[in-house]
């Protein structure tokens, strides 16, 4: 048990964790922006397939890995609109429409990926970068500071996306029509509008979190590769209470755990194989648990808003 | 107005499909007959239509968790279904139904029942936690033959008849890999990147460790679990650490695996694949893999039915039948001498010399 409490194991875990953590930021964020308006989209696992197949086939075809980034996050956004009409403005009962959403882009990108690629193969993805002079640091410089953009763009979103709802006006909108849309209309914010550019800002992220993996991550394209992560940025979105640093705080806790499993495997511990893969999931229940500061879930979060309802 | 138009419309249609259904015109043939005993030419009208002896297509149909492109479990049996198709004569002998990304399990039981509803002739589910399933829906047509794999089971206990079952040997090609792994890796340390605790999964594990130890008894092999077959990130993950903690030779196991290989090959380490040929997914990393025939088994069966046992048999995939085979990437280098202890692994496998599942 001794040899894993060592430096190489911990820049081991601090490097793979970082990189864990990046697809749950950037689809856990977006998730937060969508339902801090009220909104519940349970499909940001379709989402994510779709923006990694689109930013595989669209980087691998045009050579251009920034352009493939591009298209995923307008394939997020449209797929945003898409749920937007279905259950904002048709006001369908929003967890059912969510997991339509969800077993559409798996479907979808299935096919597609059939019929154009028809085979796993690799992508020279977004390189590893240094930054400067922190990457030089010695033992958190290899570990945080020698990753991919799109690993560092994760991690940046957090304190753009607080200030953003905190500290703008258009943060204050969305989340006075996620409290009491009824009053929000009154004074003339269009519900409507704030619920749909969230679901765009959501299904945009929700789509570069596809192609972090595809093409800066894991660099290739497989069916179902996500599995399940879309789902677990959801309920980020509840560990975090509804706020980006919670968010941050619930992916680290995961990702990082995740991490430090695997080298318990590797280092031979005598722990069963399938306790190791449940700590991640157990260790977040028991921080939820024992979070006291509850967060109060946003009063309109799932309810179709009608104007002139009550 | 409309529906008079909609009533002459019909009845010309109906005149239509009457008059393509007027018979042809009567065949005649001359037939000598005895009347009051004498022999008399006769011309008859031929009644009967000829018997055409038509060659019947077999219709097979297959349930699988994953894709048939996932260089793995699930395309190695539609491969071999493939193979197997274009040497009944293609699509007119053989037909091929298949259901793929079956992970959701009551799904896969009601497509076996739809496939067999349907009348084809042999349906597989190829995935042992299709098991229970197997057991519920096999009786229930027992003019249809059914396949389960990977497993031994035939049911026979329960008195069921028309499931035939199939297991790959894969501590066969475990113990092998193992063994080309010791030999040539430089820094002593091996990294197994396994999936789910179970099934051929386990065993190709248990395989590869005893092949490498029992080779060089000082060599480190780790082996970590990601609980799924198809978490690719973890996957990556679990190689990163493999790597991180010293390995040079990775291996592992189910489709996930594709995240594993680009970790080795990013980080110049070396994979060995199983299940399938992986040297595709990575010219420069893979260096062999242990590859899954089952175009034996699926003759057998096909043969079995036709001669009328509809299922009973259990089969495997070793090195001695053919169902394993080891293939070498030709753009990786292995010196001779090495390739001869390989050799004479396989060699002792067949022979029954060498346990692969003997602990050290």
């Amino acid at each position: 048990m001794g040899d894993l409490f060592t430096l190489p194991v911990l820049i081991g875990i601090l490097y793979s964790g970082i990189r864990l953590a990046t697809p749950y930021l950037y689809a856990a964020i977006g998730e937060t922006f969508v339902q801090r308006s009220g909104v519940l989209n349970l499909g940001v696992e379709g989402m994510m397939l779709m923006g990694a197949y689109v930013g595989f086939l669209v980087g691998m075809k045009t050579g251009n890995l920034w352009l493939g980034l591009g298209a995923a996050a307008l394939t997020g956004l449209l797929m945003g609109v898409f749920m937007a009409v279905i259950s904002v403005t048709l006001q369908a009962q929003q967890g059912i429409s969510g997991i339509g959403l969800h077993l559409f882009g798996l479907g979808l990108s299935s096919l597609l990926f059939k019929m154009t690629l028809g085979g796993v193969e690799s992508i020279r993805g977004f390189a590893p970068i240094k930054i400067p002079l922190l990457g030089d640091l010695p033992i958190i410089g290899e570990a945080m500071f020698n990753h991919s953009l799109l690993v560092y763009g994760a991690f940046l979103l957090v304190p753009v996306s607080n200030f953003i709802l905190n500290r703008t006006t258009f943060g204050l909108k969305v989340r006075a029509v996620g409290q009491n849309p009824q009053a929000a209309d009154s004074v003339g914010v269009n519900v409507t509008w704030i619920r749909y550019i969230t679901l765009m800002i959501g299904g945009a992220l929700s789509g570069i979190a596809g192609a972090s993996l595809s093409i800066a991550l894991i660099n290739l394209f497989q069916e179902n590769m996500t599995n399940g992560m879309g789902f677990i940025a959801v309920a980020l979105v509840y560990f975090g209470g509804w706020r980006p640093y919670g968010v941050l705080v619930g992916a680290l806790i995961f990702s990082f755990v995740n991490a430090f499993q695997l080298w318990i495997q590797v280092k031979g511990i005598n722990l069963p194989s399938d306790i190791a893969v449940m700590l991640p999931y157990i260790l977040t229940i028991v921080a939820l648990a024992f979070s006291v500061q509850r967060a109060k879930q946003p009063t309109a979060l799932t309810k179709p808003f009608e104007r002139g309802e009550a | 107005m409309k529906s008079k138009f909609v009533w002459i419309g019909l009845v010309l249609m109906l005149a239509a499909v009457f008059s393509a259904c007027a018979p042809a015109a009567p065949q005649t043939v001359e037939v000598t007959r005895i009347v009051e005993g004498t022999p008399v030419v006769q011309v008859v009208e031929v009644t009967a239509a000829p018997v055409k002896e038509e060659a019947k297509v077999f219709r097979v149909a297959i349930v699988m968790p994953s894709s048939i492109t996932d260089a793995a479990f699930s395309q190695s049996m539609y491969e071999g279904l493939k193979v197997i198709q274009a040497e009944m004569g293609g699509e007119s002998m053989m037909e091929i139904a298949y259901s793929e990304g079956m992970f959701n399990v009551p799904d896969a039981a009601a497509a076996l029942r739809d496939y067999a509803s349907q009348g084809y002739d042999l349906v597989i589910a190829h995935g042992s936690q299709y098991g229970t399933s197997l057991q519920q829906v096999a009786p229930d047509f027992p003019e249809t033959s059914f396949a389960w794999g990977t497993s031994l089971d035939t049911f026979q206990k329960d008195g069921i008849e028309n499931v035939f079952a199939y297991q790959a040997e894969a501590q066969e090609g475990g113990y092998v890999l193992g063994v080309l792994a010791a030999l040539m890796s430089q820094s002593g340390v091996l990294g197994v990147c396994g999936p789910v605790e179970a099934g051929d999964a386990k065993l190709y594990v248990d395989g590869f460790k005893a092949g490498a130890l029992a080779t060089k008894p000082d060599v480190k092999v780790a082996v970590t679990y990601t609980g799924s077959f198809s978490d690719v990130s973890l996957m990556a993950a679990a190689a990163e650490t493999h790597m991180a903690a010293g390995a040079d030779f990775l291996t592992g196991s189910s489709q996930s695996v594709v995240g594993a290989i680009g970790v080795a090959k990013d980080k110049k380490g070396y994979w060995l694949g199983t299940q399938w040929d992986q040297t595709s997914l990575a010219p420069e990393a893979v260096m062999a893999s242990q590859v899954y025939d089952w175009t034996g088994v699926i003759k057998d069966m096909i043969e079995s039915r036709q001669a009328g046992v509809l299922g009973g048999k259990a089969y495997t995939l070793t090195f001695k039948n053919g169902g394993l085979v080891i293939k070498y990437n030709d753009k990786i280098e292995v010196p001779a001498d090495v390739k001869a202890a390989v050799d004479a692994a396989i060699d002792g496998i067949q022979k029954g010399e060498i346990d692969p599942l003997a602990v050290q």
